[in-house]
C-alpha cells in the first residue's frame, strides 16, 4: 500500500513536472506567461491523432510532425501577435488567453468530444516494481521526462542559443548590448515551450484520451506548479511538482480522492502567505515584490 | 510633401466644459446628450421589449456590472482572468442563505454583495504583495478550483445545485433594480476615478514604488480597489441567482471570466462606458448566435485578440474622439 502510493506519487510528480515545464521556462526566459499553453497541449494531441488515423502515418512520424507543427504554433504567435504587444502585461495575458480559447474551444464545436479519441500507447506491457505494477508507458514518461530536462539542462548551459536564453533571463538589455537579439530568442523561447507541451502530451495522453477539458487541466496544473515552485525557476518547477504530486497521491489513498484538489488550492495560497515568489523564484524577486 | 494628422478640440467642447455652458442650448445639450441618451435608453428600453429581449437585457446588465468591475481592478493595476470567482461567489453566498437560512431575497442580495466581495477579497490577499501576471493567474485558478471542490465534496447541492430559490416579487422590480445598479456603477465609478482616490489607484497601475514614496499604503488602497470590484461582481452574482431561482457550478464557468473581458476590449478599456458599451454589442450578438453553440466562445477569443493588438482603444475612446475633436491633415514643418 505505502510502496503503491510512492510510485505513483513519482510518478504524478513526473506528470506534472512535464506538463509545466515548458510554460515555466517560456515565462522564465522572455517573461510572456503563454496562457494558450493548455491549448498547445490538446492541439499537438489532436494533431497526432488526426494523422494518425486519417493521414494513416506512422505512430513516431505522426507523433514528430505534431511537436514540430505545434513549435512552429508557438513561434508563429509570437511573430505576429505576440510582438505587437510585448511588455504590455495586460495586453499578453488577454491574448495569449483568447488564443488559447480559440483553439480549445473550435476543437470542441468540431465535435472532437468522446472516448474514441486517444492515442495508442507506446508499448502495451507492464512491470512490478516490488509488489506494484506499474504499465510501461508510465515508466517510459518517468524516462523520457529525466531524459527531457538532462537534455534541457545541456542546452542552456553549453549552447550559444541555451547560453542566450539565459543571459536574456538575467537581464535583457545588457544583453541586448553584447547583440542578442531579444525578439528572435523571445520567438525560439514560445517556440520551446510549445514544443515541450507537445512532447508532454505525446507520452502523457496515451494514459487517457484526448478531451478539451484537459486543456484547461494542463493550464491550471502548469500555473500552479509554476506559482509554488516560483515562476521562471526550472528547480522551483521539479520541488514543486513533487511537493504537489505527493500531497495529491497521499491525500487520494488516506483521506479521499475529492480532496486532492483543495490540497493543490491550500497549497497555492499558503506559499503565496509565505513567501509570495515561490519557493525557487529568487531571480526575479526584486521585480517583482513590492 | 509630408503630412500628419492633426486633431484639435472643438470649440462647442471647449466653450461647454466651462461656464459657457450655460449660455446657449445647443452647447448644453453638447454637453448633456452622451450622459442624458444613455440613462433614458437604459430606462425606457425594458418597456419596448419582449419577454425574450428582456431576459436578454437582464443579462446585459449583469455582464455590464461585471465588465465594469473587470475595469476597476485593471485600472489599479490589477489584471483578472477570473470575473467567475465574484460571480459565483456572490450567487453562493445569496443562495445559501436562502435555501437553507430562508431570508428573503430583499436581504440576501446586499449580505450577499458584502460577504461575497469580503470572501473573495480575503481569498485574493496573499496576491497583492506581488506585480505582475500573478493576480491573472490566481483569478484564473481559483474559480476554476472551486468548481471541482464543490463537485467533489458535494457541498450546498453539490453537481446539482440549490434549485427553488426565492424570488423577487415582480419582474420589474428585479429589472429596474439591475438597471439601476448599472447607471449607479456606471456614473458613480467615473467619478470615483477622477478623485484624487481614484488617482491613487491609478498610480498604483502606473508606478507603485512612487506612490509608495508618497507614504501611502499601497496594499491598503489595492485591498480596497478589490473589495469593490468583487462587491460589485458578487452583487451581479446574487441577483442572477434570484432571477434565475437556482445557483450551481455553472456560475463559476469560465463564461463569466471571459464575456466581461472581451466586452471590456471591445468597449475600451478605461472608462466604464466602454464596459458598458461593450456589453451592449457582446451580449445581444451572442444570443443572435445561439445557433452556432459553441463556436461563440471562439469568437470572444478572436475579439479578445483582434482587440487587444489591432484596436487597444476600444470602440468608445474611437467614438468619444471623434464626438469631441475634429481632425485634418497639416503640413509637417520644413
Amino acid at each position: 500500500m505505502l510502496l503503491g502510493t510512492i510510485v505513483y506519487a513519482i510518478i504524478n510528480s513526473v506528470i506534472l513536472i512535464m506538463m509545466s515545464i515548458g510554460f515555466n521556462l517560456t515565462f522564465g526566459i522572455s517573461g510572456i506567461s503563454n496562457f494558450a499553453y493548455g491549448a498547445l497541449y490538446i492541439f499537438s494531441a489532436f494533431s497526432t491523432y488526426m494523422l494518425l488515423q486519417m493521414v494513416g502515418l506512422p505512430y513516431p512520424v505522426a507523433a514528430l510532425v505534431s511537436i514540430v507543427l505545434t513549435a512552429a504554433i508557438g513561434a508563429l504567435m509570437y511573430r505576429f501577435i505576440l510582438m505587437r504587444v510585448r511588455g504590455q502585461v495586460l495586453s499578453e495575458v488577454i491574448a495569449t488567453f483568447g488564443i488559447g480559447l480559440a483553439i480549445l474551444e473550435f476543437f470542441r464545436y468540431l465535435g472532437f468530444v468522446g472516448v474514441e479519441y486517444a492515442l495508442p500507447v507506446f508499448i502495451d506491457d507492464s512491470f512490478m516494481i516490488g509488489e506494484v505494477y506499474v504499465d510501461a508507458q508510465r515508466l517510459i514518461i518517468v524516462a523520457s521526462s529525466v531524459v527531457l530536462v538532462g537534455l534541457l539542462w545541456l542546452f542552456v548551459h553549453y549552447t550559444s542559443v541555451g547560453l542566450a536564453f539565459r543571459g536574456i533571463a538575467q537581464d535583457e538589455r545588457t544583453a541586448l548590448t553584447f547583440g542578442m537579439d531579444s525578439d528572435w530568442i523571445a520567438t525560439l523561447s514560445v517556440s520551446l515551450g510549445a514544443a515541450l507541451a507537445a512532447i508532454a502530451a505525446t507520452v502523457i495522453i496515451p494514459l487517457g484520451t484526448i478531451s478539451v477539458s484537459q486543456g484547461y487541466d494542463v493550464l491550471i496544473n502548469a500555473l500552479a506548479v509554476s506559482i509554488i515552485g516560483g515562476l521562471g525557476s526550472t528547480g522551483g518547477v521539479i520541488v514543486a511538482s513533487l511537493v504537489v504530486g505527493f500531497a495529491q497521491r497521499f491525500t487520494d489513498t488516506y483521506i479521499g480522492s475529492h480532496w486532492t484538489m483543495i490540497v493543490s488550492l491550500a497549497a497555492i495560497l499558503l506559499v503565496l502567505v509565505i513567501k509570495p515568489s515561490g519557493l525557487y523564484g529568487k531571480q526575479k524577486e526584486l521585480e517583482e515584490r513590492i | 510633401m509630408k503630412k500628419r494628422k492633426e486633431r484639435i478640440d472643438r470649440g462647442i467642447k471647449v466653450r461647454s466644459e466651462d461656464i459657457f455652458a450655460l449660455s446657449s442650448w445647443r452647447e448644453m445639450l453638447y454637453f448633456a446628450a452622451p450622459r442624458v441618451i444613455p440613462v433614458a435608453v437604459f430606462i425606457l428600453l425594458p418597456l419596448v421589449l419582449g419577454d425574450y429581449w428582456q431576459r436578454v437585457y437582464l443579462s446585459v446588465a449583469v455582464f455590464a456590472l461585471l465588465a465594469i468591475s473587470w475595469d476597476i481592478l485593471s485600472q489599479s493595476g490589477m489584471i483578472s482572468l477570473g470575473q467567475a470567482l465574484f460571480f459565483g461567489m456572490g450567487a453562493y453566498c445569496s443562495g445559501v442563505l436562502n435555501h437553507y437560512f430562508g431570508i428573503s431575497p430583499f436581504l440576501t442580495i446586499p449580505i450577499a454583495a458584502v460577504v461575497g466581495g469580503a470572501i473573495c477579497t480575503v481569498m485574493l490577499l496573499p496576491v497583492l504583495r506581488l506585480r505582475g501576471v500573478y493576480f491573472s493567474m490566481v483569478t484564473l485558478i481559483i474559480p476554476l478550483m472551486l468548481e471541482r471542490v464543490i463537485e467533489a465534496t458535494k457541498i450546498f447541492g453539490g453537481t446539482e445545485g440549490l434549485s427553488g430559490l426565492d424570488v423577487l416579487p415582480s419582474k420589474w422590480l428585479e429589472m429596474y433594480i439591475l438597471v439601476a445598479a448599472m447607471i449607479a456603477a456606471l456614473f458613480g465609478f467615473r467619478r470615483m476615478m477622477t478623485s484624487d482616490y481614484g488617482l491613487v489607484l491609478t498610480g498604483i497601475k502606473d508606478n507603485d514604488r512612487s506612490v509608495m514614496n508618497a507614504g501611502i499604503n499601497i496594499y491598503w488602497f489595492k485591498i480596497q480597489a478589490l473589495f469593490i470590484a468583487s462587491a460589485v461582481g458578487a452583487f451581479a452574482g446574487a441577483m442572477m441567482t434570484h432571477v434565475y431561482r437556482f445557483v450551481g457550478m455553472p456560475v463559476f464557468a469560465l463564461d463569466y471570466s471571459i464575456l466581461p473581458i472581451a466586452a471590456v476590449m471591445v468597449g475600451g478599456p478605461g472608462s466604464f462606458a466602454g464596459a458598458v458599451l461593450g456589453a451592449f454589442i457582446l451580449v445581444p450578438l451572442s444570443e443572435a448566435l445561439r445557433a452556432l453553440g459553441g463556436l461563440r466562445i471562439v469568437f470572444y477569443g478572436v475579439f479578445l485578440v483582434v482587440f487587444v493588438v489591432g484596436m487597444p482603444e476600444g470602440i468608445f475612446h474611437f467614438i468619444a474622439r471623434k464626438y469631441s475633436q475634429f481632425e485634418r491633415w497639416a503640413e509637417v514643418d520644413k
